[in-house]
C-alpha cells in the first residue's frame, strides 16, 4: 500500500511536471502590440511612462502626430540618437503610426522630477520666455504654440510640462548643435538660435518646476495660431 | 472620311499600345534597379530617389554615391545607354575614367545589355534632380585613379553572365541574379587588403568592412553557413525578413526592405535553387576559445535564463514567428561573434515588410548588461545546444558599445 502511494505521488508529480513543461513550451507569444514593441518599452516603459533616467523621455499622452514625426525624423537623420535611429530604421509608416497611436493613448501618472536650484532671476527669465516670450529678440512665448497649459496641441505639438530639466535642456541644446532638426522651415531651430545658454537653462528649469495639471491632455487641433511658419505644422 | 477615321483609330491604337509597352519596359527597368538595390547607395537619407549623396564608407576613405537622375549637369542627363552599360559592364564612367569598386561593377559586369538598357530607360524617366557630386575622402595613394588600372588587371574579371547549359533555366536565373545585379558576394565574402572581394570560394562569408557586421556563408551544405536551411527558408528570409532559422539583421535588413522583399516568387525561388548548389566548403576555422570559456559560458547561462530564455526558449529554439531560434542560427555561430554581440547590445526589430508588417522586437541590453555579462551570454549561446562556436571577450563587447547601427 505504502509503495503504491509512493508511485501515485511520483506519477502525479511527473504528470504535473510534464504538463508544466508543455505549458511553458506551448505558451504562445501574445499577439499584442505591447509584446511586439518590447524594445520600446525597455527604455520608455511599457506605457511610455519614461525611463528612470532623464534622457529616455515619457511618450505617454504625447500627440500621435508628434511621436510619428520623431520616428520619421530619426529615420531621415534629421534627429540624431544612434540607438533610436537604429531601432526605427527597419520600420514602415503604418507600423510607426500604430506605435505612435499606442503611446499617445496611454494615460499614466507623471513622475516627479527634481528641479535644479536656480536663482530667482533665472526662474523669472524662464517664466518670461515661456509665458510671454522676448519680443526684442524675436522669441515667441512657448505657450503660443505648446498651448496655454503647456500640455501640447493635437496632433503635432508636444507638451512641455512633466519633462525633466536635463531632457528639455538637452533637446534645446541639440537644436543648436544640429543633432535635432525637423521638416523645414524648422521653427524650433529658429527660436533656439535666438536663445542664450542661460536662456536655455532658465526655460528648462522653469518648465521642469511646473506642476502637471491633473487631467493633462493636449489641446484640440487648431486651437493655437503659431507665430512662426513651421514645417511640422504644414509650413 | 471613313478611311481617315480608320487611320486615326489605328494611330490611337498604336500610340496607346506603344505607351503601354513603354510602361512595361519602365516597370521592368524599375524592377531590375530594385534587384540591384541601387537606391540603397544612390538615395541619401531624406534625399530624393536616386539623386545620390549617400556616403559609402570604405577602409580607404568615404565615397559619396553619384546622382543617377537625368539631370544634365549633375546626373545622367548626357549619358547614353551605351555609357550606362559601360559603367555596369566595364566599371568606367562615360568619360572613360575608372570607377572605384565601391560601385560593384565587379558583379554588375554580369548584367546583360538588355537589362542594362531597361534600367537606364527607367532612370531616365525619373524626375531630374540637381545634386552635384561631393568629393570623396579617399586617402593617398588610393585617391589616385590611375592605380585602378592595375587593380582592374588583378581583380576585375569583365564579362556578362554565361548560362551553364548543364543547369536548369531556374538555376541559371538564380545564378545570374546572385552573381550579377544582386551583388551578394560584395558583402558575403572577405575582401583582401586592396579591397577586392574573394571570389573563390564564392559567397563563403566575410566581415563587411567599416560596417562591421559579419555576412555569413550562404551555402546550404553541411559545413555551410546556412546548413539546415531549406530553399523555402531562404525564400522566406528574402521575402519577409525572417525565417524559421533566423531574421535579417543590420545591413541585410535594409537589403530585404529595399530590394529582396520586392522580388517575384519565381526569382526568389531561383535564387534559393542556385544557393542550394554552392559547392561544399572547408569548415570555417573558429578562433580559439579563451582558457576560461567553460566558466564564462556557465555564467552566461544564468544571464540567459534571466534575460533571454523567455523569448528564445531555454532550449534555444525560439518562439514561432515572433522570436528566432538561437540554436543553429548562423548569426549566433558566425566566426567572429560580432553579430551576436551587436544584437545583444542593440536589440531591434526585424524589418517591417509587406508580408510581415508588424515585426516583434528585442530590447537593447547595452544599458542592462556589463561587458562581462554580455560576453558571458554571447559565449554561452555560441556554445549551447548544437552550437560550437568560439568564446567572445568583454573587450570584444566594449568595441561595439557605441555603434548600434553602423549602417
Amino acid at each position: 500500500m505504502r509503495r503504491s502511494f509512493g508511485w501515485t505521488v511520483l506519477a502525479v508529480f511527473a504528470f504535473a511536471c510534464a504538463a508544466h513543461v508543455k505549458a511553458q513550451e506551448a505558451a504562445p507569444v501574445p499577439d499584442t502590440l505591447e509584446q511586439r514593441i518590447a524594445a520600446c518599452a525597455s527604455c520608455h516603459g511599457p506605457h511610455g511612462e519614461g525611463g528612470h533616467n532623464a534622457f529616455n523621455p515619457r511618450l505617454a499622452g504625447k500627440p500621435a502626430g508628434y511621436l510619428l514625426r520623431q520616428m520619421q525624423d530619426f529615420q531621415k537623420g534629421l534627429r540624431h540618437y544612434e540607438i533610436m535611429e537604429y531601432m526605427v530604421a527597419p520600420l514602415d509608416e503604418p507600423y510607426m503610426r500604430e506605435i505612435a497611436a499606442y503611446f499617445a493613448g496611454q494615460q499614466v501618472p507623471y513622475e516627479k522630477h527634481p528641479t535644479p536650484a536656480m536663482s530667482p532671476a533665472a526662474m523669472a527669465r524662464g517664466e518670461q520666455l515661456v509665458t510671454k516670450g522676448d519680443a526684442a529678440k524675436g522669441v515667441p512665448a512657448c505657450m503660443a504654440c505648446h498651448g496655454p497649459n503647456l500640455t501640447g496641441v493635437q496632433p503635432d505639438i508636444p507638451g512641455l510640462v512633466g519633462l525633466p530639466y536635463d531632457y528639455v535642456s538637452a533637446q534645446l541644446g541639440s537644436w543648436r548643435t544640429n543633432t535635432r532638426s525637423t521638416t523645414a522651415p524648422d521653427c524650433m531651430a529658429t527660436v533656439v538660435s535666438r536663445l542664450t545658454d542661460a536662456d536655455i537653462s532658465a526655460v528648462s528649469a522653469w518648465l521642469a518646476s511646473r506642476p502637471v495639471p491633473p487631467d493633462a491632455h493636449a489641446e484640440p487641433a487648431g486651437s493655437v495660431k503659431p507665430p512662426l511658419r513651421c514645417g511640422v505644422l504644414g509650413g | 472620311m471613313k478611311t481617315t477615321l480608320q487611320i486615326a483609330a489605328l494611330l490611337v491604337a498604336l500610340i496607346t499600345c506603344r505607351s503601354a509597352l513603354t510602361r512595361d519596359a519602365l516597370a521592368e527597368g524599375q524592377y531590375l534597379t530594385t534587384i540591384g538595390d541601387c537606391a540603397s547607395c544612390h538615395t541619401a537619407r531624406n534625399g530624393k530617389p536616386m539623386a545620390g549623396g549617400r556616403v559609402v564608407p570604405t577602409p580607404f576613405g568615404a565615397i559619396p554615391s553619384p546622382n543617377l537622375t537625368p539631370d544634365h549637369e549633375t546626373g545622367l542627363g548626357t549619358w547614353r545607354a551605351e555609357d550606362f552599360y559601360q559603367a555596369l559592364h566595364s566599371g568606367k564612367a562615360h568619360d572613360g575614367t575608372s570607377l572605384y569598386p565601391a560601385f560593384p561593377f565587379t558583379s554588375y559586369t554580369k548584367v546583360t545589355r538588355a537589362d542594362s538598357d531597361a534600367m537606364f530607360a527607367y532612370l531616365k524617366s525619373l524626375p531630374a534632380v540637381r545634386n552635384p557630386d561631393t568629393p570623396n575622402t579617399l586617402r593617398w595613394p588610393y585617391r589616385m585613379r590611375s592605380l585602378m588600372a592595375s587593380w582592374r588587371l588583378m581583380y576585375f574579371d569583365e564579362g556578362e553572365y554565361q548560362p551553364d547549359p548543364k543547369q536548369s533555366a531556374q538555376w541559371n536565373r538564380g545564378a545570374y541574379l546572385v552573381q550579377g545585379l544582386g551583388h551578394c558576394n560584395e558583402c558575403h565574402a572577405n575582401r583582401n587588403s586592396f579591397g577586392a572581394m574573394v571570389t573563390d570560394p564564392f559567397l563563403a562569408g566575410g566581415l563587411i568592412p567599416v560596417q562591421n557586421w559579419y555576412a555569413p556563408d550562404l551555402s546550404m551544405g553541411p559545413e555551410g553557413g546556412l546548413a539546415g536551411w531549406s530553399e523555402a527558408d531562404v525564400v522566406a528570409l528574402l521575402k519577409t525578413g525572417r525565417s524559421s532559422k533566423g531574421s535579417a539583421l543590420g545591413p541585410m535588413a535594409e537589403v530585404v526592405l529595399k530590394s529582396t522583399q520586392h522580388l517575384t516568387d519565381d526569382d526568389l525561388a531561383a535564387i534559393a535553387t542556385y544557393l542550394k548548389t554552392l559547392p561544399p566548403r572547408a569548415p570555417v576555422r573558429q578562433r580559439g576559445n579563451a582558457v576560461d570559456a567553460a566558466q564564462v559560458a556557465q555564467a552566461g547561462q544564468k544571464v540567459y535564463a534571466q534575460h533571454c530564455a523567455d523569448c528564445h526558449g531555454a532550449d534555444g529554439r525560439g518562439k514561432g514567428d515572433a522570436y528566432p531560434p538561437l540554436d543553429g542560427n548562423v548569426s549566433v555561430t558566425e566566426p567572429t561573434g560580432i553579430n551576436a554581440i551587436r544584437v545583444v547590445l542593440s536589440g531591434g526589430f526585424a524589418p517591417a515588410t509587406a508580408s510581415h508588417p508588424r515585426p516583434y522586437s528585442m530590447p537593447p541590453f547595452a544599458q542592462v548588461l556589463t561587458d562581462d555579462d554580455a560576453a558571458a551570454v554571447v559565449t554561452y549561446i555560441r556554445h549551447a545546444w548544437s552550437n560550437r562556436a568560439s568564446s567572445v571577450s568583454p573587450n570584444d563587447v566594449r568595441a561595439y558599445r557605441s555603434t548600434p547601427g553602423g549602417i
